[in-house]
């Protein structure tokens, strides 16, 4: 619960800023940056310390729960990408682990961060990377350019302008408008992508504040709104996992 | 919505992370994972075979057994019968030994008799030439009269 001097509005506002630096197009948001690639170590440290002792034999507790991840990535590469790309499978991986912990952030109690921070002077702390459309947007962004990039390198830059405008329609004439509904239905990938975990998490993010704003009684809403997050927090992650690959496998696909 | 350079930062990131998983951590574990599955497909197709084998050495052993039972039921047979013609060999062998003891007996018993009937027609020879003597009351020259008392001891 805030502080009585400011009201509850105040005290969301404030909870949505972003600890940031530089000014206007060059403001880069500390915290987000910060928590992702804090995030991101955790995951490559753990995964590379059980990719550096990997053994054939008997797999320690910890091998399991990684081995367990990466053939569930794996199994999910397989059913749906049926090329052959080396880079499919590490990349969805590390979009899965990676969206799932910074997702996870979502659990930290939301005061519990900016008030540590606070004690060191820090005013502003977006724990959630998620939660912050640059997070997002740079995913789906990466993601964006390797489907531009495997559709080209697949079909070639006329196959691909070809895929672009002669269908659905067959006719001549009709590939202006051919070329601008494939251009939406190419752009709305990673848009979709990007605002649909952004949209999840910052609306999770959104009622966890204002859950905390509604006095002694949020200990058991905000148990119930964390427990609710047991879904969506892997399910956010699965989905763009899911959806990279679904799109890198298109990308593949020769008419 | 503010969308700033934070984007560059954290596609920098992802390419990084990306790259980084691509190499050191994707291919060892995979790599493990597969090697492990590989070892236990093999264990379970040779605990398989040993199966297998373990049935058809079980069925070997119940047919060899089935086998030494008949045979020995067949030795056992033989024996018996083996044993019945012993025992019918000995009691022939028996019969005719106690046959041949029986006839021996009845020859010894015949000559014995033969033997104390000449003795007896002997000494009756005997006493009738003393009986004789006594009839006529001198000496009978035995010499002279052998060839009666011959004739007599012949007649008894």
């Amino acid at each position: 619960m805030s502080a009585g001097a400011i009201t509850s509005q105040e005290y969301i506002k404030h909870h949505l800023v972003n600890l940031s630096v530089g000014e206007g197009f060059w403001t880069f948001h500390i915290d987000t940056l910060a928590w992702s690639v804090f995030l991101g170590i955790v995951f490559l440290s753990i995964f590379r310390s059980v990719a550096k002792k990997a053994n054939t034999g008997v797999p320690g507790k910890l091998q399991c729960a990684v081995e367990m991840i990466v053939e569930f990535v794996d199994d999910s590469v397989k059913s749906t990408f049926h090329g052959k790309n080396p880079l499919i499978a590490p990349l969805a991986l590390t979009i899965f682990v990676w969206v799932l912990l910074m997702n996870a952030m979502d659990w930290v109690p939301v005061d519990l961060l900016p008030r540590i921070f606070e004690l060191f002077g820090v005013h502003y702390m977006k724990a959630v990377p998620t939660t912050d459309p640059n997070m997002t947007f740079a995913l789906a962004l990466g993601v964006f350019i390797l489907i531009i990039y495997y559709s080209i390198k697949v079909k070639g830059l006329g196959g691909f302008i070809k895929e672009l405008t002669t269908q659905p329609f067959g006719h001549w004439s009709l590939y202006p408008v051919n070329f601008i509904l494939e251009m939406v239905t190419l752009l709305a990938r990673p848009l979709s992508l990007a605002l649909r975990l952004f949209g999840n998490l910052y609306a999770g993010e959104l009622i966890f504040l204002l859950i905390a704003t509604i006095g002694l009684f949020q200990l058991p809403v905000h148990f119930l709104w964390a427990a609710f997050h047991l879904l969506v927090i892997p399910l956010q992650a699965f989905i763009f996992m899911m959806l990279t690959i679904l799109y890198l496998s298109l990308a593949h696909e020769d008419h | 919505m503010n969308l700033n350079a934070t984007l560059i930062g954290e596609l920098i990131a992802f390419v990084v992370f990306v790259m980084f998983c691509m190499k050191y951590v994707w291919p060892p574990i995979i790599g493990a994972i597969e090697e492990r599955q590989k070892t236990i497909a093999d264990g379970l197709a040779a605990s398989d075979r040993a199966a297998k084998d373990l049935e058809l050495a079980q069925e070997k052993a119940t047919a060899q057994l089935k086998e030494a039972k008949a045979q020995a039921a067949a030795i056992i047979e033989a024996a018996k019968k083996h044993e019945a013609k012993i025992v019918e060999e000995a009691a022939d062998k028996a019969q005719a030994e106690k046959e041949k003891i029986l006839a021996a007996g009845h020859a010894e018993i015949e000559t014995e008799r033969n033997r104390a009937k000449e003795e007896l027609r002997q000494q009756v020879a005997a006493l009738a030439i003393v009986g004789a003597e006594k009839i006529l009351e001198r000496s009978i020259d035995a010499a002279a009269h052998s060839d009666i008392l011959d004739k007599l001891v012949a007649e008894l």
